[in-house]
């Protein structure tokens, strides 16, 4: 065979390759669209989940996944922006700083499932914080921070040196530069990256079987006394979000129509993970245009 | 006189803005920090407690391959062998990094060498569409379309490591795509011209001369792969079957690591044996991230590119 030939048949068969991968993604947004959609209702997505009998809803799972999504990244983005700040302007370039890149790069490599018995360990038994929202969003935070915390690095580091230095001939303290210049240039990035986090929070479950608990109760959306047990707001109450519903009435529980509540929640699950991807790069952009002369 | 020396003595409203900033981010981190600390040290107390406490041999909990941590064997110990699940995991990481690594150098050789912009344009929302999916997602069309056409075409129950290793295929698939296409770029272009002005065709080059520059970083890409593989814990659990035995073939049903552990934890009693055991198995978990790290920081420092 000449190289010619053997040049054809390898182009061929990446292309193959990348056909097939192109396929499956397709299949796999196919199949949960197409066996989701037609399921998926204002009366779904309104009524409370259903233990033993069909017709059930996934109000309080949804309503679980964005405020323990909220919570989190309340907790999460003022750590990672410290820190993101800290690697980006502050660390020198020793040991030191290897090691802590190294620590971060360890945190974001660790199995979720072993952040998740980590939070139940430390949180839900030493702490006392029991299965609750609470316990939820901090567990999710450890997942969180260290992806964060680089995405946010980057985009500080991606803003030119001489923003820097002009802040810093202009007589501004260090401070003042960081907050008053970098900071709004590396917003955009910073934003992308955060919405980016959100759909992996968004769609996070074994951090979340042993912190957030497994069982939604019914809460009162009325209540809105924050200390309250049966208030919608109260982070101290058992949470399952939609993702650990999805996972559980597949494998635990005895809900007859599980296979019908499992697509359509896969459903909204990635319709809200996919308006978070959009956005992440409309928003992006957006903001860039709108802060920078770029056209 | 009073007022001037003050003024230059006392520190500027910037100037404590400035510690205050600085005290603030070096929190931030010393928290990370105190945080991975915190996870090592609490993770590993807990698994070691089967072996100091309850005096379970360390080779007994390795290599037994009867799992049953509520009960004694002929000798009075108690029946803690953790092999099968040990070679589950490590069998759906080795096979599900072994089916992607194809596909996904195919992706990035398109997307780096072949497609130019415009393909790149088109598959970059593939990658992150793949990434996005969450796992709870894979593991339930794995249930419903994996496992039946596995039970249709093999018979059995169709739970398994092949079903696991089909899940995990595509969960890893853009992992090692977006990492190789990376050190696929960080090849220098003039490689590239090199090899042309020799009169190599496109896959002469992309074959002799690029793939083998990136080789290191497309091993890593590899190990961050399997390292996901390995700690993947719903989607698996979902398609393998949950039954901790040792597997005997490709469909039977197995149990990893990580679906003993997402299955279990909730049903034993804290600080007794059976649940010890668990923590050991997390602990394993723990290991085998750290170890896939330094493996990743060893091949870096040996195969960066020299410019």
């Amino acid at each position: 065979m000449n190289p010619k030939r053997i040049n054809n048949i390898a182009t061929a068969v990446i292309y193959g390759l990348v056909g097939i991968v192109v396929l499956i993604l397709l299949f796999l947004i196919g199949y949960i669209l197409f066996n989701g959609v037609p399921d998926i209702s204002w009366k779904f997505l309104t009524t409370p989940a259903q233990a033993f009998s069909a017709g059930g809803g996934i109000r309080d799972q949804l309503f679980n996944s964005l405020y323990l999504l909220v919570l989190t990244l309340l907790i999460s983005f003022p750590i990672a922006l410290g820190s993101g700040i800290y690697l980006a302007e502050y660390a020198p370039d020793n040991w030191f700083t290897n090691l802590i890149r190294t620590t971060i790069e360890v945190l974001s490599s660790l199995p979720s499932v072993v952040v998740g018995l980590f939070g139940y360990l430390f949180l839900v038994i030493q702490l006392h914080l029991s299965f609750s929202i609470l316990s939820g969003a901090i567990a999710l935070t450890f997942f969180n921070l260290p992806l964060l915390t680089r995405s946010i690095e980057e985009s500080l580091n991606s803003v030119s040196d001489l923003q820097k230095q002009a802040g810093m001939s202009l007589g501004l303290s260090d401070w003042r530069t960081i907050t008053r210049i970098i900071l709004p240039v590396g917003l955009p990035g910073i934003l992308t990256g955060v919405i980016l986090s959100a759909g992996r929070v968004f769609g996070e479950a074994a951090a979340l079987i042993y912190t957030a608990g497994q069982s939604a109760p019914i809460v009162n959306y009325a209540n809105w006394n924050i200390f309250d047990p049966s208030s919608f707001l109260n982070p101290m109450r058992p949470a399952e979000t939609l993702a650990v519903h999805i996972w559980k009435v597949n494998t635990e529980s005895v809900t007859p129509d599980a296979h019908l509540i499992s697509s359509a929640s896969s459903a909204v699950l990635i319709i809200v993970i996919l308006i978070f991807n959009l956005s992440a790069r409309f928003i992006g952009n957006w903001l860039y245009k709108k802060m920078t002369a770029t056209r | 006189m009073k007022e001037i020396q003050n003024k230059l003595l006392t520190k500027s409203k910037a100037t404590r803005e400035d510690h205050f900033g600085r005290a603030i981010c070096y929190l931030c981190i010393g928290l990370i920090i105190a945080l991975v600390v915190c996870i090592l040290y609490f993770i590993t107390s807990r698994g070691i407690a089967t072996f100091t406490q309850n005096h379970v041999n360390i080779w007994g909990f390795l290599a037994g391959t009867n799992w049953n941590p509520g009960s004694v064997d002929a000798h009075g110990n108690p029946e803690v062998g953790a092999l099968p699940m040990i070679v589950t995991s490590f069998s759906v990481t080795v096979l599900a990094a072994a089916v992607a690594t194809p596909f996904a150098l195919a992706m990035a050789i398109f997307m780096s060498e072949i497609a130019g912009k415009k393909g790149t344009k088109f598959l970059q929302p593939v990658i992150e569409l793949l990434v996005g999916i969450p796992s709870v997602v894979y593991g339930f069309i794995g249930l419903s379309v994996i496992v039946p056409l596995i039970r249709k075409i093999f018979g059995g129950t169709g739970f398994g490591i092949l079903a696991g290793t089909i899940v995990l295929f595509v969960m890893v698939l853009p992992t090692i795509t977006s990492l190789s296409v990376d050190s696929l770029r960080a090849v220098p272009l003039s490689y590239r011209q090199a090899s042309a002005a020799l009169g190599a065709n496109r896959w002469q080059t992309i074959y002799k001369v690029i793939l083998r520059t990136a080789a290191p970083g497309i091993l890593t890409a590899v190990i961050f792969g399997m390292a996901r593989a390995f700690g993947e814990a719903l989607a698996v659990q979902m398609v393998i079957g949950n039954a901790v035995l040792m597997p005997k073939s490709l469909v039977s049903p197995a149990s990893t690591l990580t679906s003993k552990l997402t299955t279990d934890v909730g049903n034993t009693v804290m600080g007794t044996l059976p649940n010890n055991v668990l923590w050991s198995l997390a602990l394993i978990l723990l290991f085998m991230s750290l170890f896939f790290n330094l493996l990743v920081r060893f091949i870096g420092k040996k195969g960066s590119i020299k410019k």
